[in-house]
């Protein structure tokens, strides 16, 4: 006879008296009630948790055949690609899972920032994947010094000088953490460390974190909707949910279908992207006496890049452009307690919203692109010209875009509480 | 105390709480020093940087060679009479043309040329602003524009030095490039790595 809740018998029925296999299925799955007007953004999600499962398994791979050795490292990355058996292959899923990783995340992101579902009761939620998408940022960092080409060098050499402009503690700190006087055999095995065991582990868990945060609070949707106001009141089942299996499992599955149709013809037709998921230089062994002509970071981090080369030294410090890359980046934090308005979608905000989302958006791309140029692209100025006279033309257009970059969020409280929101219904809408 | 008296002193578990956690977060800090220093530069790592010597007479009048010393770049610039005469008419483009920032050079170099022979640049070519090593543009003009006056410029974020190794104004880069402590053997011969020792 079943002794336990869910009243199942045989095997199940033995597991579920000893572990909550049933009631978990239930609670997360078959019983777990998503609103029923989820639309494309919210296929985002689920892909960046399959993007995420596919690098570990790809990386178990390449970690077999890698060697995290100055003297070893590049060649073992040819080896992979010439002589290991389809190491081609895994190799390309590896690197490009890497950028459309984060394609993945800032479409959830910008997904997030579009429908409010930042807001309470979800702060937490969005802050876990905040702090998911830094220490993201950091598995990329770390992951990109691996191969030992020229980009994969200097990037580190750029990025680790970033702290020793820290005031007092710098020098030290970026010592510290290259383990060395540059960056050398030390910082590659201790990188190697970090990107294969520490992050993966600590990404894992703020992701557990994030979904128990979803599952708790509930998913918002495209209306802004609270769905779990309105629920039936013989079941007590919210009356725009459905179960999210079998519904959304088949509807991300259509979505997967299509996120692979892309990932495959890329990883099969442009893995290189022309340079922009893995650049030319870094088919060039590391130099520590030569930089390449022109650096820039892989293209997921030149919008932050570009903030960092806008911002001038300040009192022989280059510290405040330092700043203000990590500021654009932890400012994300904060949102939650910015946005004033008492509407979650921008279905219902007004077109004061719209507008601010949508030049922050355009600073995003051209920040974004301007990362990826030398800064002397568009040239000079003509020296005549007063103030600006013989400074770049991409530097000030990079200037201009991270002051809108930072407006919005340094003016949302105000934009956000003045704006003419339209009032949001009681049920979701339905196309 | 044993049985029968159900009274609980809380001031004595909230103490014996305190205690307890204070000693754990200090063991626990200890544990951390030796995981933490573990990650400072090894003593294999402290031990690589000896002094390399150099021979002077290969780089002919201007041009530039590089040597390496402590795995950084060295550029060893000889520089002719019209380079020589460029640097001063650069003065008024300068962050800092007087040196002001004392740690970029060691006291035998803080000179108009920043160098113990004039022609001879000994600079370690590493940017200040985050680490790159700038390329060697010593003509005039050319691609740099037509009020180059040769020097190196970074490709990284722009900062751009004139021919002693100073810095432009309005580079990213803050100071001036390093001068290395480095001393003659005889006419021709360099030491880098070790200081010239001061005339008494």
């Amino acid at each position: 006879m079943p002794n336990n809740k869910n009243e199942t018998t045989g095997l199940i029925g033995w597991i579920d008296e000893r572990f909550p296999l049933s009631s978990f299925i239930k609670n997360h799955l078959t019983e777990y009630y998503a609103p029923k007007n989820f639309n494309f953004w919210y296929f985002f999600g689920a892909l960046a948790l399959f993007v995420f499962v596919m690098q570990i398994l790809t990386g178990i791979f390449l970690t077999m055949h890698y060697k995290p050795d100055a003297a070893l490292a590049f060649a073992s990355v040819e080896y992979i690609m010439r002589d290991v058996s389809f190491g081609w292959l895994i190799r390309y899923l590896h690197s490009t899972g890497a950028s459309l990783f984060f394609v993945v995340i800032y479409l959830h992101m910008f997904k997030g920032l579009m429908y409010g579902s930042y807001k309470k009761p979800r702060e937490l939620l969005w802050l876990f994947g905040v702090l998911i998408f830094l220490l993201l940022m950091a598995e990329a960092f770390f992951g990109y010094l691996l191969p030992w080409g020229q980009m994969s060098y200097w990037g580190a050499q750029v990025i680790v000088n970033l702290f020793a402009t820290i005031p007092f503690i710098g020098p030290d700190l970026a010592e510290w953490v290259r383990g060395d006087y540059l960056v050398s055999d030390a910082t590659l095995n201790r990188f190697f460390a970090f990107h294969v065991i520490a992050l993966p582990l600590a990404l894992a868990g703020l992701i557990f974190g994030h979904l128990i945060a979803l599952h708790e609070v509930g998913s918002n949707n495209p209306d802004g909707v609270e769905i779990k106001a309105v629920k039936d009141k013989k079941t007590g089942i919210p009356l725009d949910g459905i179960p999210f299996h079998p519904y959304y499992t088949v509807k991300d599955l259509i979505g997967l279908s299509v996120f692979l149709i892309v990932f495959a013809s890329i990883v099969f037709f442009a893995p290189e992207m022309g340079g922009y998921f893995l650049e030319h230089n870094n088919f060039v062994p590391a130099n520590p006496l030569v930089t390449p002509d022109h650096i820039a970071p892989v293209w997921y981090f030149t919008p932050f890049y570009s903030i960092l080369r806008a911002v001038p030294p300040i009192l022989n410090s280059q510290f405040p452009g330092v700043a203000a890359m990590g500021l654009s980046v932890m400012i994300f934090f904060l949102v939650p307690w910015l946005d004033k308005s008492p509407v979650r979608s921008i279905r219902y905000k007004g077109l004061l919203y719209k507008k601010w989302l949508t030049a922050f958006v355009l600073s995003f791309f051209v920040l974004g692109y301007l990362g990826t140029v030398p800064s002397n692209i568009w040239g000079q100025f003509n020296s005549l010209l007063p103030l600006l006279g013989g400074g770049d033309v991409a530097t000030f257009v990079a200037r201009i875009f991270t002051a809108i970059y930072f407006s919005f969020f340094i003016f949302m409280p105000y934009y956000s509480k003045k704006d003419k929101t339209k009032k949001v219904p009681n049920r979701v809408t339905m196309p | 105390m044993a049985n029968g008296n159900k009274k609980i002193d809380l001031n004595r578990r909230k103490f014996l709480l305190n205690a307890t956690s204070v000693t754990g977060a200090i063991g626990a800090t200890a544990l951390g020093v030796p995981f933490v220093s573990s990650m400072l530069p090894s003593e294999k790592a402290k031990a690589a940087g000896a002094p390399v010597e150099f021979d002077v007479s290969s780089v002919s009048p201007g041009q530039i060679k590089t040597t390496e010393w402590r795995g950084q770049p060295v550029w060893i610039l000889n520089r002719s009479k019209g380079m020589l005469l460029s640097l001063e008419a650069n003065s008024n483009n300068l962050s800092d043309p007087d040196l002001k920032v004392v740690s970029q050079q060691p006291k035998y170099c803080q000179n108009a040329t920043r160098s113990i022979k004039s022609n001879v640049l000994v600079v370690v070519g590493i940017c200040t602003h985050l680490g790159c090593s700038p390329s060697p543009k010593l003509d005039k003009k050319g691609d740099m524009g037509a009020e180059w006056e040769g020097g190196f410029f970074c490709p990284c974020h722009g900062s751009k030095f004139d021919l002693a190794g100073r810095v432009y104004k309005g580079s990213p880069a803050p100071t001036n490039l390093v001068v290395p402590p480095h001393k003659y053997l005889d006419d021709n011969t360099i030491v880098i790595g070790e200081d010239q020792e001061e005339k008494a």
